[in-house]
């Protein structure tokens, strides 16, 4: 039996008010293999640890156990502490008397009591501890980019300037992303895409960075600092390295009714076309849905008019293998579908728009070419109507066919004042009103442009909600909404109205998790490592997050979560070696059958198979089909032990006999 | 039957197709044939094929195929499905093995020959739905689809899914067995009822370790029950439940990998029906994962050893469970 050390941490009163540290540290002490035990008020501050290192010296301890905060918090401060003293690092565990204990029970009895069952588990398990030697694995230094918008350009610039390789992948055929749809940002007023497009042609520059535009992640396999991935090079018809950004076949193809995505369906262009004017690679694609060619098999006029030779009806779909340190997620968001707001007409005039639709109409390059007006009739807008939390802020209720969100989109409020300050700026004659639950500006500036709008520009904000917009037969809009501050029932009859729809996390993002093995919440925002503390990191190693992807943000809150992204890959990327964790699995070979479910679950392709001799009765050699684990891939997740069906496969610091070991210490 | 199966295993012997023939020779008695393994054209004259023939040879390949030169395998539907799991697995070289598949419609549940009134049997003669049993005592004529054993009466397929050459005409798979009926039956009951019914069945086990010996899916290298490392291996119960716990383990062990041939039930000399836990899990897996059936296709991946993104979240099984 080892010689066991008990050090009992009160964490001021966060343990302490809960559990009787005393008691605790005088029961384990009576336990059979326990040699000395105490308790102390920072177990993690230098003298708690000098404690620690003192008496594995003088008691000649063998095993250590802590009983404070969760492993997660400090683990590593107790196992450095241990080795200081010169005992393997893994002869430590934690019982976690913090987070599992006190602070999730009131009474005192019952705390010291689950503490103390605590404590005999971790007794239980450090008795078969082993020692364990942490490997080392290589990084690759290259970075991948998910999402091409201005999250990801700005991750991936950070990068590129920090001198390694970046790779970036986006869907579409540009990247870009929402912000260049937005016309004006708040709450300086210039330009969407006169401060973006200087970032995408840099992109484009940066020999550093390569785009994968028109592109889909595929597959995931690795970890930390040696991720492989497949890229799905969807075939756009025309060959990148060829095709010059001419144009001459996006006026040539006689096909015109295709809806431009760009333009959210308000607009059409061709179906071969460029998205738009500063695409980033300006190259055209086909809309194969819609080419005559590849639909009825005749026309072929761009491959005519195309000097460079650049159009191939034949091309298919490419898959690209590359290896990556850090991946960085910056899949961004949409607005939601309105089908379940019907309330609002959306589906039954023209003249009611979501805000991004407005942009649109706002922006020079857009359907009504930057004038004000209505998509019904081309009229210039009289009155106005702008709803906010369209789908924000509610509960997901069966009442909206369960769309609703209840997370503040927090985007919303500033872009709205925007609209309307610009509504009145440039046609003083317009009325605006914008109805409000609550008008959310905190930010640098954001108060100040909100007040503007109030005060200086006189748009009529009104608290209260929008109950109904009916389509009337003269073309107007009839708004019936409350004015929660006045106690009245509004009719307002307008020539148009804007919803502030919510944003959600783009569909593309949950399957990509899935990929990544990074968690989600609820509503399909990535989870962060830490919510204050590592709030871009997910908590699977090596994944970073970047932008709306993790939560609603504005783009300066975006673009400083980008750079914080890269900061952090950058820290992974400028390490040569990472220590692995020596917790991985490794199989019996006297017990494995050779049955593959091992290398079936394994998320990490860490398990191999061969034909190994073995010593078979009688002198012979028998050859069996036996796994292997390499080390340096497994993560230690533990999915191969109960998937082996002869118990073959264990793990390293979480053997079945310790598990079992702590549940009967529990169970006693 | 049997004299086609015999020619046509010599013929395979005498072209060096394969050197060993697995078959089945009579044992004791005439109601319970024994696997067996001919090496010569000679030997072949005790092999035996008729409707006692029920066990399921699969299994024995696995040290079969180990051994030099292809070895020829009479397989039934049933052990068929046994068979691709097995290549699922790893288990079996399949190129070492030469399969003629042979068509099954129901093997004769001895028991069920004594309840209606055949005792002291010397053979067996199948014609169409009619089989006369010569016994002691005289012929007796009984309608086949009295004396078949459960697991034949609610047949899950008629098809063999592995084969080199079929022998007479393949069947098809029957997706309306009700095989799960009995199961059903035992969902209805409260889980005292449930308790009860399990208790008493599995309290009349001697151990014996017969359902493991013969089950297709228990081949591992050291058994967890003879390995005195596992914390679990043979030793005297502490108590009577702990005993009970053998046969639970056991169809954890094979959850996902077991085909339902039924061999458990068949050979446990207590005739406790451990076939109706292996068929609960099947059903649990096929309502929270989709139809799955092991062994239908050799290489396939089993719910519980797959991640697809249909996959059920686990709040649906934790509803399930608690909506019972």
């Amino acid at each position: 039996m080892r010689r066991i050390g008990v050090f009992v941490c009160h964490c001021g009163t966060n343990i302490a008010s809960t559990v009787d540290v005393k008691a605790v540290a005088e029961t384990l002490g009576k336990e059979p293999a326990v040699v000395f035990a105490t308790d102390y008020p920072y177990m993690c501050s230098e003298a708690g640890q000098n404690i620690i290192k003192e008496a594995i010296k003088e008691h000649k301890l063998e095993g250590v156990v802590v009983c404070s905060c969760s492993p997660r918090m400090h683990e590593a401060t107790f196992r450095k502490a241990v080795a200081a003293a010169g005992l393997n690092s893994y002869m430590l565990e934690v019982a976690n008397i913090r987070e599992q204990c006190s602070w999730i029970h009131k009474n005192k009895e019952e705390g010291t009591a689950k503490a103390i069952v605590l404590g005999r588990a971790a007794i239980a398990k450090v008795q078969l501890n082993a020692p364990l030697t942490a490997g080392e694995s290589p990084v690759v230094k290259r970075a991948l980019v998910i999402g091409g918008g201005i999250a990801g350009i700005q991750t991936a610039l950070d990068i590129a300037e920090a001198g390694y390789p970046v790779d970036i992948v986006e869907k579409e055929p540009t990247i870009g992303g929402k912000m260049t749809q937005i016309d004006k940002t708040f709450p300086t007023l210039d330009c969407s895409s006169c401060i973006l497009t200087p970032k995408m042609v840099e992109c484009a520059q940066n020999e550093n960075i390569t785009i994968y535009s028109y592109s889909e992640v595929e597959a995931v396999t690795g970890f930390v600092g040696n991720f492989s991935v497949k890229i799905r090079r969807k075939k756009r018809y025309v060959d990148e390295t060829k095709c010059t950004g001419c144009g001459i076949c996006t006026e040539k193809c006689p096909v015109k009714n295709v809806p431009s995505a760009y333009d959210l369906g308000l607009k059409n262009h061709r179906a071969i076309y460029i998205p738009f004017a500063q695409a980033i690679p300006n190259v055209a694609v086909i809309d194969a849905d819609y080419c005559n060619k590849l639909t009825k098999g005749k026309c072929g006029i761009c491959s005519k008019f195309c000097s460079a030779g650049a159009i191939n009806y034949e091309q298919e779909d490419q898959i690209v293998e590359e290896k990556y340190g850090a991946i960085i997620a910056a899949t961004g968001y949409n607005p939601i579908s309105l089908e379940g707001y019907d309330e609002y007409a959306y589906s039954q005039s023209k003249d009611v728009v979501t805000s991004l639709e407005f942009e649109r109409i706002l922006k020079a390059d857009g359907p009504t070419e930057g004038h004000l007006e209505r998509l019904s009739d081309g009229k210039q807008p009289k009155t106005i109507v702008f709803v906010q939390c369209v789908g924000s802020r509610q509960s997901a209720d069966a009442a909206h066919g369960g769309c609703g969100k209840e997370y503040c989109s927090k985007i919303c409020c500033m872009y709205t004042a925007k609209h309307a300050m610009y509504c009145r700026e440039k046609y003083p004659d317009t009325d605006v009103y914008v109805f409000y639950i609550d008008v959310r500006t905190p930010g640098k500036n954001y108060d100040e442009f909100y007040r503007r709008a109030v005060e200086q520009y006189g748009v009529h904000y009104i608290k209260g909600m929008v109950g109904k917009v009916a389509p009337q037969a003269d073309g107007s809009l009839m708004v019936q909404a409350s004015d929660l501050l006045s106690n009245e029932q509004l009719h307002i009859k307008a020539d148009m109205v804007v919803l502030a729809a919510a944003i959600e996390p783009n569909k593309s993002a949950r399957p990509l998790a899935t990929m990544l093995t990074a968690s989600m919440d609820t509503n399909d925002f990535f989870t962060e490592a830490h919510a204050k503390l590592r709030p871009v990191e997910s908590p699977t190693a090596g994944v970073f997050l970047s932008g709306v992807c993790q939560g609603p943000k504005d783009i300066p809150e975006t673009v400083s979560q980008a750079s914080a992204a890269a900061a952090k890959a950058l820290g992974l990327l400028a390490k040569d070696k990472l220590s692995c964790n020596p917790c991985v699995a490794h199989s019996d070979e006297m017990m494995c059958n050779g049955c593959s479910s091992c290398a079936n679950v394994c998320p990490y392709g860490a398990i191999t198979y061969s034909d190994k001799e073995f010593r078979g009765p009688n002198r012979t050699t028998l050859i069996r089909r036996v796994a292997s684990v390499n080390a340096a891939v497994c993560q230690g997740c533990g999915a191969c032990t109960v998937a082996c069906p002869s118990g073959a496969m264990d793990l390293k610091g979480f053997s079945t006999s310790q598990i079992m070991a702590e549940v009967d210490a529990i169970c006693k | 039957m049997q004299e086609g199966m015999v020619k046509r295993a010599s013929e395979l012997l005498a072209d060096g197709t394969v050197v060993r023939v697995l078959g089945w020779k009579n044992g004791e008695f005439v109601y319970d044939p024994t696997p067996a393994v001919f090496e010569s054209a000679e030997a072949l004259s005790d092999f035996v094929y008729n409707d006692f023939c029920a066990s399921n040879l699969s299994k024995y390949l696995v040290a079969l195929s180990k051994k030099e030169g292809k070895t020829l395998v009479f397989l039934k539907p049933c052990d068929s499905y046994s068979f691709n799991q097995l290549l699922t697995e790893h288990r079996v070289d399949r190129e070492k093995v030469y399969i003629i598949g042979i068509p099954c419609d129901g093997k004769v549940d001895e028991s069920k020959l004594r309840t209606q009134g055949a005792e002291g049997v010397t053979g067996i003669a199948t014609d169409g739905d009619i089989i006369t049993v010569s016994t002691l005592y005289g012929d007796v004529q009984l309608k086949k689809a009295d004396v078949i054993a459960e697991r034949c009466v609610t047949c899950k397929s008629k098809k063999v899914v592995a084969y080199d050459e079929m022998m007479g005409e393949n069947g098809e798979v029957n997706s309306n067995c009700g095989r799960f009926d009995q199961v059903a039956e035992l969902e209805a009951m409260t889980p005292d009822e449930r308790f009860a019914f399990w208790r008493n069945e599995l309290s009349k086990c001697i151990r014996c370790n017969a359902c493991r010996n013969i089950c297709p899916a228990c081949t591992c290298e050291q058994c967890v029950f003879d390995n005195p490392k596992s914390g679990i291996s043979q030793k005297a119960a502490a108590d009577s439940f702990e005993e009970n716990m053998f046969h639970i383990i056991r169809a954890f062990h094979v959850a996902g990998r077991c085909t339902d041939c039924g061999e458990c039930s068949r050979v446990c000399p207590q005739h406790i029906p451990l076939h109706l836990l292996n068929r609960k899990f099947i059903k649990e897996m096929n309502e929270c994962y989709g139809e799955y059936q092991a062994g239908a296709e050799a290489g396939s991946r089993a719910p519980l050893v797959n991640f697809t993104k249909e996959d059920c979240e686990p709040s649906i099984v934790y509803t399930k469970e608690a909506s019972k």
